[in-house]
């Protein structure tokens, strides 16, 4: 019984970690109507960039985030004058290839400038199981997991806070609606989209900072980031709320099946188990389990 | 001046419904048959037919598969690889067990078992669109290259996981030189550019488009949705199949999942982005480029003394790049500039 | 069944035969929107009936429910005496029922050519499999189908634009495109959504023209929606006005104009 506890709350915790991927994209889709593909190579560029700042240049982490921080906010400002605005008002299914060719676009250039090479990050965070919980109930969990997912909860609370109260939450929200009726009751759109690239390489570095504690920094972190795909879906892609629950579920069911079914069938279900329960679950509820019904009027 | 449609009039609906109705096109196609199927065995190094030629065919079918799906019938996929793979998997098998199965034959077969395959995980588009069917074909992808690993059988119990194929044999001739299995190649994929462009110019390819277009305005119309996007997943997952089968024996010589990855999927998605989705023509010049690009970027690479890793970033970002630089300056790829090159030639020499 | 020829004098008007069409107690809501309540009227052979009423009316919604789109949850349609309440659009297609929308349905990726032969799409008989070898009769039957299409464009006098992507023309044309692929159907009840909204004079000349032609040399019957005044007094052979879902009259264009209730609902004293 505890196994599968321990096994249970590995993987809610996982899927803490997915839901931080899977909220930048649901920002960028709810500000932009853009679903971002390269919200995986973002979490990629912001990890290796910060170790890259620390091993090339023997710099402090606590000096490395925030200088990674600007880069992040750079790269957000390219990317809104590079692609989006040139793309303005073309149909979501040119934004989502343009955003397949940046994501390819910036794993090159993170491995060019960085090395493709397994890079170590050091947190301040030591992954031992908590003390009290293991002498207690005998149950093994990370002290590191349960960081990470209060950093989340701050983040996302902070995320949830920024979308209703301000000013600036309900510009995001019109933008994603309607670029032109945006732009027509004068919404600075480009900024908007700044602001809405930079926060989510915020949320992009927050993940990949305790992704990449936790596995190394390496180019399987891309991967991780598809994985939020699942997330997405269960969770609706317009709701931050759906993003967390889609990860729990998900992180959950993945770890579980991996352990309890995976032996029946010769292991390797993680690869695939999370997009397949995804693929089931929009049968049944195409819009995600908070996400918004699209009615199509003829 | 020599592009001229001058006098060429069409005095039949049959005369105007074809592929090619100027005559210059048509003489050019030919020629350029002609060279393909004659002049290139011969005179062709046997690195440019392995490396470049046999690959582009391969991969241009598979584009065109997917072109069928994507490009004319709006179904976004991601598990192009996947089907690919089917393909070469159940010809491998049919090969191995059958015995005295004809080689093109098992080809088709094993273009239908991806066809089937397709049919199955083309279901979900009933109720999913967009990204979100682009999601679910992902699923597509991981979990058959994952069934594919995990059963035995299906690799004939090898150890390894990765079996050498058969020899390509047709009525005893056997296909061991790059220029004979060129010549294989390009007449299975010619063939078949053949069939696909007349099914898109017939009411098939209409009823793909329309779903594409405006599926509502379509299924008033008197189309079945879902069947036909079911029909365009069956015939696009058997086009891939083929390529997966060419790719397993014309190319790689053997069968293993690693070469079926999500990363192929990608580079086929990125040749109907580049090539033109939507567009036969499309789907070659894609596959050529994305073909070529590698190569070229390697001797610029050599030439300027940088690291090999350096040259397969580049790649990436390269890529990266010009899809978005397509996306952004000629959403319809290479095919639509070639078509804006046809049409400035057919005022050359003058401006207007 | 000879496809239409330019009009060069029509053999006068149609007689109007039997009912061909009965909606009757037709209530349609959208959660807690109601959009039609109770609505009854019929429709005879080679007639030409108008539906108007304000925007909101539900007249739009009227049209779905005829042609399959939307179930009413109360009510029976019958066509051509039978019951067929639970219809959907296929079937409605199949039963000889085609239409246009308000806001152009049309394939834009498409040429007119290609859209018009989509129209085609229920008369044809090969399967993808004779399709993709294109010979024999798979050919065949595209150069007949071809044919009048030809036809279609002949009498809509699009020919020049045949080969022309349909994203690219122009508003008018694109309609006069949607009325061609809904006539390819060969169609005994064309359903036309405001037809001619969007037109200067001489294009709705041009339209009217059409529709009473295809009236007059093909006998089909046609349900109308439009906002025109001039045109729906003129050419309709009976009306029907729809205000907040609910019938508010139903009579020949005389009848109609001088009811009170109309008059005050949407006419207006002027008319």
């Amino acid at each position: 019984m505890n196994f599968f506890f321990e096994v249970l709350i590995g993987g809610l915790l996982s899927g803490i970690m997915y839901a931080l991927v899977a909220i930048g994209f649901v920002l960028i889709y709810k500000a932009s109507g853009v679903f971002n593909f390269a919200q995986g190579a973002m979490v990629f560029f912001a990890a290796l960039t910060c170790v890259g700042i620390v091993d090339k240049f023997g710099v402090s982490m606590w000096l490395a985030i925030p200088l990674t921080i600007v880069v992040m906010v750079a790269l957000g400002l390219a990317i809104e004058k590079v692609v989006l605005r040139p793309l303005v008002n073309q149909p979501e299914i040119t934004l989502f290839m343009a955003t397949i060719g940046l994501a390819f676009f910036i794993e090159g250039l993170a491995q060019l400038l960085w090395g493709s090479q397994v890079h170590k990050l050091e947190l301040p965070i030591e992954d031992v199981p908590i003390g009290f919980l293991m002498e207690r109930f005998n149950i093994i969990v990370s002290q590191f997991d349960v960081t990470a997912a209060a950093i989340c909860a701050v983040l996302v609370t902070a995320l949830a806070l920024l979308f209703s109260k301000t000013k600036v939450g309900r510009a995001l929200r019109a933008v994603a609606d309607d670029h032109q009726a945006a732009l027509a009751v004068g919404i600075p759109l480009q900024r908007i989209w700044a602001i809405v690239w930079s926060v989510a390489g915020l949320v992009a570095l927050v993940a990949g900072l305790l992704w990449g504690a936790r596995n190394g920094v390496q180019f399987a972190l891309t991967f991780i980031a598809l994985k939020a795909l699942p997330v997405l879906i269960l969770g609706g892609f317009t709701s931050v709320p759906g993003a967390i629950v889609g990860g729990l579920i998900i992180g959950a069911s993945e770890k579980l099946a991996e352990v309890y079914l995976g032996p029946m069938v010769g292991g390797g279900i993680e690869g695939w188990f999370p997009y397949v329960l995804a693929l089931l679950f929009l049968l049944v509820r195409p819009e995600g389990l908070f996400g918004e019904k699209v009615i199509r009027r003829i | 001046m020599l592009y001229r449609e001058a006098g060429q009039f069409k005095t039949s609906y049959q005369s105007d419904n074809q592929i090619f109705p100027i005559r210059q096109d048509r003489t050019a196609m030919f020629a350029l048959l002609a060279v393909a199927a004659l002049a290139v065995p011969l005179f062709a190094s046997p690195y440019l037919l392995s490396a470049i030629l046999i690959p582009f065919l391969i991969f241009a079918l598979a584009a065109l598969g997917l072109n069928i799906l994507t490009g004319y019938c709006g179904q976004l996929s991601l598990g192009t690889a996947a089907f690919m793979a089917v393909g070469a998997y159940a010809a491998f098998n049919f090969v191995a067990r059958v015995p005295g199965m004809p080689l093109l034959v098992a080809f088709i077969l094993g273009g239908l078992c991806a066809a089937a395959v397709g049919i199955v995980f083309g279901l979900p588009s009933l109720r999913v669109r967009g990204f979100y069917l682009a999601a679910s074909t992902l699923a597509t992808q991981f979990f058959v290259v994952w069934c594919l690993t995990k059963i035995p059988y299906l690799t004939n119990y090898s150890s390894s996981g990765v079996v050498t194929v058969q020899k390509m044999q047709i009525f005893g001739y056997s296909f061991d030189s790059p220029n004979s299995k060129y010549v294989l190649v390009l007449a299975i994929v010619a063939v078949m550019a053949l069939l696909a462009k007349n099914m898109i110019r017939s009411n098939v390819g209409r009823s793909w488009m329309a779903v594409r277009d405006m599926d509502v305005a379509a299924e008033v119309i008197g189309f079945r949705p879902l069947r036909t996007k079911l029909l365009a997943f069956a015939v696009s997952s058997f086009y891939c199949g083929v390529a997966g089968a060419l790719y397993a024996f014309a190319y790689l010589g053997t069968v293993e999942p690693e070469a079926y990855n999500l990363d192929l999927s990608f580079r086929i998605l990125f040749m109907i982005i580049i090539g033109g989705v939507g567009s036969v023509l499309g789907s070659f010049l894609g596959a050529a480029f994305i073909v070529l690009l590698p190569v070229f970027l390697n001797i610029a690479g050599h030439g300027l003394g940088l690291p090999t890793s350096f040259a397969s970033n580049l790649e990436l970002m390269v890529f990266g790049a010009l899809i978005i630089f397509f996306l952004i300056v000629e959403p319809h790829g290479l095919a639509r500039l070639w078509q804006v090159g046809k049409e400035k030639l057919r005022l050359w020499p003058f401006p207007h | 069944m000879d496809m239409i020829q330019p009009a060069t004098g029509g053999n006068g008007t149609r007689a109007i035969g039997p009912v061909i069409l009965d909606l009757s107690h037709i209530s349609l809501a959208f959660g807690g929107v109601k959009a039609l309540t109770d609505i009854s009227f019929n429709v005879r052979e080679h007639e030409i009936r108008a539906i108007i009423g304000p925007n909101g009316a539900g007249k739009s919604s009227m049209l779905n429910v005829i042609n399959g789109v939307y179930r009413p949850q109360q009510g029976e349609i019958a066509l051509r005496g039978q019951a067929r309440r639970n219809m959907d659009c296929h079937a409605a297609a199949k039963a000889g029922i085609a239409r246009t929308f308000q806001n152009i349905a049309l394939f834009k990726g498409m040429t007119v050519l290609d859209n018009i032969m989509t129209g085609r799409n229920l008369k044809m008989r090969s399967n993808f499999l004779m399709q993709a070898l294109y010979w024999g009769p798979a050919r065949r039957e595209e150069i007949a189908h071809r044919e009048k299409a030809e036809q279609i464009i002949d009498f809509l006098e699009i020919q020049a634009i045949r080969k022309t992507p349909v994203g690219r023309l122009p508003y008018g044309l694109q309609k006069r495109v949607e009325l061609g692929r809904a006539l390819a159907a060969e169609p005994d009840i064309l359903l036309l959504d405001e037809p001619m909204a969007g037109m200067n004079v001489e294009e709705k000349q041009d339209m009217c023209r059409f529709i009473l032609d295809v009236n007059d040399q093909l006998g089909t019957t046609i349900v109308l929606i439009e906002h025109d005044m001039g045109v729906v007094m003129d050419i309709s052979d009976r009306v029907v006005v729809l205000d907040y879902g609910r019938k508010i009259a139903d009579g020949t264009p005389d009848e109609v104009r001088s009811n009170e209730e109309v008059i005050r609902a949407y006419l207006g004293a002027g008319h």
